[in-house]
């Protein structure tokens, strides 16, 4: 009898399981993450899936609109910068509390700020605030008030507190208590995060509702893309950020309404030439490399809308400069890409000495033009890219040798032995500002690619491009940045450092489950409001 | 001659010629881009319609068949050599050679070989020509390529050691190279043509791997391993089975080397 009302008791059991089980995750949304979070630890955020968890989670003063790219009062109601960037002083907003309970006020914000500043803390989002030597003093004037004072001015000072997640000073459970829409619920190291609501959290719709609409976010590790892309299909996932042009098409084809082009992305493509002194080059070639008429003129051979039509699907657009037209406010709207004309390019080359000598272009002492394009290997797209430049350039004699090389290699000859002639790869551009590019601009930096590590500027163009950067970090007015860094931009386009070739499309995948979703460019680009996403129920039958 | 084996033989000489006669044949240079009509689908035009970037794929087959069809069987030609000096010797020997090969072999297999690739690819000069980096991809790949050959033979040579054919010719006073040459090496023939036949396939396909790497038959060179790389996305595949092209053309090919010499075998 015993054994008989057990084995009724399990059967029952075992029948409610699933449908619980069901019931839970009929409201919970997922989707991939590349690889584990290597920190839940908002200050110490430098990966994308930390990152994901800090934006998912945390709680910041003021967020950029990832939509308007406008700065949005969160926790606090407002800011004001003052003394030129070395002070910002904040009213926050009343009557909120962590995800335990624990009441939020500015003694929180010092806290943040302490943690984020402790040098021992190493964190990469306190260095973005360390504008000189000396301390970044908190001074706390009431429960909601507070002014945060630097060394030295900042320009840009209120984005960064977009990265900034307000951690709980007197919460016991740390980190764990936030602001944010969700909170961290579980962790399975390589398989997955489960982040639930924030039953706390301070935001309501405009019919009163608490949001978030969701009940949990399941995020799974995966790393293989065609797999993730599979498990979209089938609709075990709701959310893709980032496919290739390839796997949109498919997407698009199979089910349109799920494939979102977003258009151009802050992401673009572009090659260099290797102008180090250091190059174990031989002088003909850094001379070449030197020119600004061949590097214009190589760029005027390219193609740029077969680029996009053959190699991105159409999913991109020829680009122009380091800041795309996704970047609202810093893109130099004056500039148009180099145009394509073989014939404007050879012209070019002839004013330097160069000739079309039976369909071979030599230099003025006679030197065969040929050198190699250097990417990283298994890039399909970028693959296409060089077979694509190759015949672009022979149409004006240059003979272009694409190699490809594991990572690895890449990287050493890029930063270590400077033994290359030409590269291309990609840039992924995060920061709207264009303080997120000054290591790439300024000569001295090692990650000024075409030459780094100047002790002088080896060119009066590189040092005029180095005050205007210098002079945009330092003004304070939006639009005297704007003017000094758009002769930037003109700069980098009439010299062609980089040749900058196509701007990729921002492509996601919406699973048909999923209202309010509005995927935009900037990152994260389709769950950016995630707070507002909700899940339709499945269709009775369906899983 | 039987018919079969006639018949292979006269689809190897077509296959070899539309090989070497690319240049005449082909109705388009292989890195020549039809930019308007990438993936377009086969036609009178295109027989195998075109790549992703519009090159047409039935000239770049015939290109690629030149590379795959000379290089590859060249590789296996040397593992297989290297494999039955090795082994042939260390097994007919025994004792300590057939032990000191053994071990060494396992050493060999244990050796993290992509790496020694993966720097070779590093070392090379920038400018080499495609054709040069490719005749250096499938020479390694032959070299490194012989150690499991080399094993199956010292297997071979060890049961020929031991058995009543050697005892045999040693009794009617038959020793060292002329024993080698008219009893242990016919005998062996067999073993080595499979392992020959095996490694043809298995160095396209490794070709294939290490342009990932980037080692291997750099663009536009094509290349049967190039080729086959296509065959990444099955989805791709199922929508335009044209592509399966060159995996026809390969089994193809090494079915009917197969055919052709395994007669010969038969009847010698």
């Amino acid at each position: 009898m015993n054994r008989r009302v057990a084995l009724t008791l399990f059967t029952l059991l075992a029948l409610l399981l699933p449908v619980r089980a069901t019931a839970q995750a009929q409201n919970e949304l997922r989707f991939c993450l590349r690889s584990d979070p290597k920190t839940f630890q908002p200050h110490l955020v430098d990966d994308d899936a930390s990152e994901t968890i800090r934006y998912l989670t945390g709680g910041v003063l003021i967020r950029v609109n990832r939509q308007t790219q406008a700065f949005e009062p969160e926790l606090a109601v407002s800011w004001k910068v003052l003394e030129g960037g070395r002070k910002i002083s904040f009213r926050l907003r009343p009557n909120l509390v962590f995800s335990d309970g624990t009441p939020f006020s500015s003694e929180d914000v010092a806290h943040t700020m302490r943690v984020l500043m402790d040098p021992a803390a190493h964190s990469p989002t306190g260095d973005s605030f360390r504008s000189g030597e000396g301390e970044v003093r908190t001074q706390v004037s009431g429960k909601h008030a507070l002014t945060i004072s630097f060394p030295a001015p900042i320009a840009g000072l209120e984005r960064l507190f977009d990265q900034v997640a307000i951690v709980s000073a007197r919460s016991t459970q740390k980190e764990m208590a936030v602001l944010g829409p969700f909170q961290v619920a579980e962790h399975k190291p390589g398989v997955s995060v489960l982040l639930r609501r924030n039953p706390q959290y301070w935001k309501r719709d405009s019919a009163g509702w608490r949001l978030p609409y969701l009940d949990s976010i399941r995020l799974d590790i995966q790393q293989n893309r065609e797999i993730e892309m599979l498990r979209f299909r089938r609709g075990e996932i709701h959310l893709v950020n980032n496919l290739d042009p390839e796997l949109f098409d498919r997407l698009a084809a199979e089910a349109p309404g799920m494939a979102r082009d977003a258009g151009p992305s802050m992401e673009s493509e572009q090659m260099w030439f290797n102008q180090a002194a250091a190059a174990p080059l031989p002088a003909h070639k850094l001379a070449w490399f030197r020119s600004r008429n061949f590097r214009r003129a190589v760029s005027e051979a390219i193609n740029r809308q077969d680029l996009v039509r053959v190699a991105f699907r159409s999913r991109a657009a020829p680009a122009t400069g380091p800041v795309s037209a996704a970047n609202q406010f810093w893109f130099n709207r004056a500039l148009k890409p180099h145009p394509y004309d073989p014939q404007a390019a050879l012209r070019r080359l002839a004013t330097e000495g160069f000739r079309l000598d039976s369909g071979v272009l030599r230099d003025a002492q006679g030197n065969a033009v040929e050198f190699s394009l250097v990417t990283n290997a298994g890039n399909k797209v970028r693959e296409r890219m060089g077979a694509m430049i190759q015949q672009d350039l022979a149409q004006i004699g240059i003979k272009l040798n694409v190699v490809t090389l594991d990572f690895g290699s890449l990287i050493e000859r890029m930063t270590r032995t400077f033994d290359y002639e030409a590269c291309l790869l990609g840039l992924v551009n995060v920061d709207l500002d264009p303080n997120g590019q000054m290591n790439v601009w300024l000569s001295s930096s090692s990650n000024h690619q075409w030459n780094p590590n100047q002790k002088t500027p080896a060119t009066p163009w590189e040092a005029e491009i180095d005050r205007l950067m210098q002079a945009q970090a330092s003004a304070l007015d939006a639009r005297k940045r704007k003017t000094h860094f758009d002769r930037v931009q003109q700069i980098v386009w009439e010299e062609a450092p980089f040749i900058y070739l196509v701007t990729k499309h921002s492509l996601s995948a919406v699973s048909d489950r999923v209202a309010n979703a509005a995927p935009v460019v900037l990152r994260p680009q389709t769950y950016w409001n995630a707070e507002r996403l909700q899940l339709t129920a499945l269709p009775s039958g369906s899983r | 001659m039987r018919l079969v084996q006639r018949m292979a033989l006269s689809i190897l000489v077509v296959v070899y010629l539309a090989a070497l006669l690319a240049d005449f044949i082909a109705p388009a240079h292989y890195s020549r881009q039809f930019r308007d009509t990438p993936e377009a689908s086969p036609s009178v035009q295109f027989l195998l319609g075109t790549d992703d970037l519009g090159r047409d794929r039935f000239s770049r087959l015939l290109y690629g068949s030149r590379v795959s069809l000379v290089l590859a069987p060249a590789a296996a030609l040397l593992s297989t050599l290297i494999a039955g000096l090795v082994g042939g010797v260390a097994g007919f020997v025994g004792r300590w050679p057939e032990r000191l090969a053994m071990r060494g072999s396992d050493l060999f297999l244990s050796l993290p070989w992509l790496f020694l690739l993966l720097t070779v690819r590093a070392l090379l000069p920038l400018n080499t020509e495609p054709e040069v980096s490719v005749a250096i991809t499938f020479a390694l790949l032959g070299l490194l390529g012989w150690v499991t050959s080399a094993r199956v033979v010292i297997a071979g040579a060890g049961a020929l050691r031991a058995s009543d054919l050697v005892l045999q010719a040693r009794a009617t006073g038959c020793y060292g190279l002329r024993l080698i040459t008219r009893h242990v090496l016919p005998n062996l023939k067999p073993v080595l043509l499979a392992q020959f036949w095996i490694a043809i396939p298995v160095f396209i396909l490794s070709e294939a791997n290490l342009g990932v790497l980037g080692l291997g038959v750099a663009e536009p060179l094509p290349s049967w391993g190039g080729l086959l790389r296509e065959l990444e996305h099955l989805t791709g595949v199922f929508a335009q089975p044209w592509r399966l092209a060159p995996v026809g053309l390969l089994v193809l090919v090494v079915s009917c080397f197969h055919i052709v010499f395994s007669q010969d075998e038969v009847a010698a």
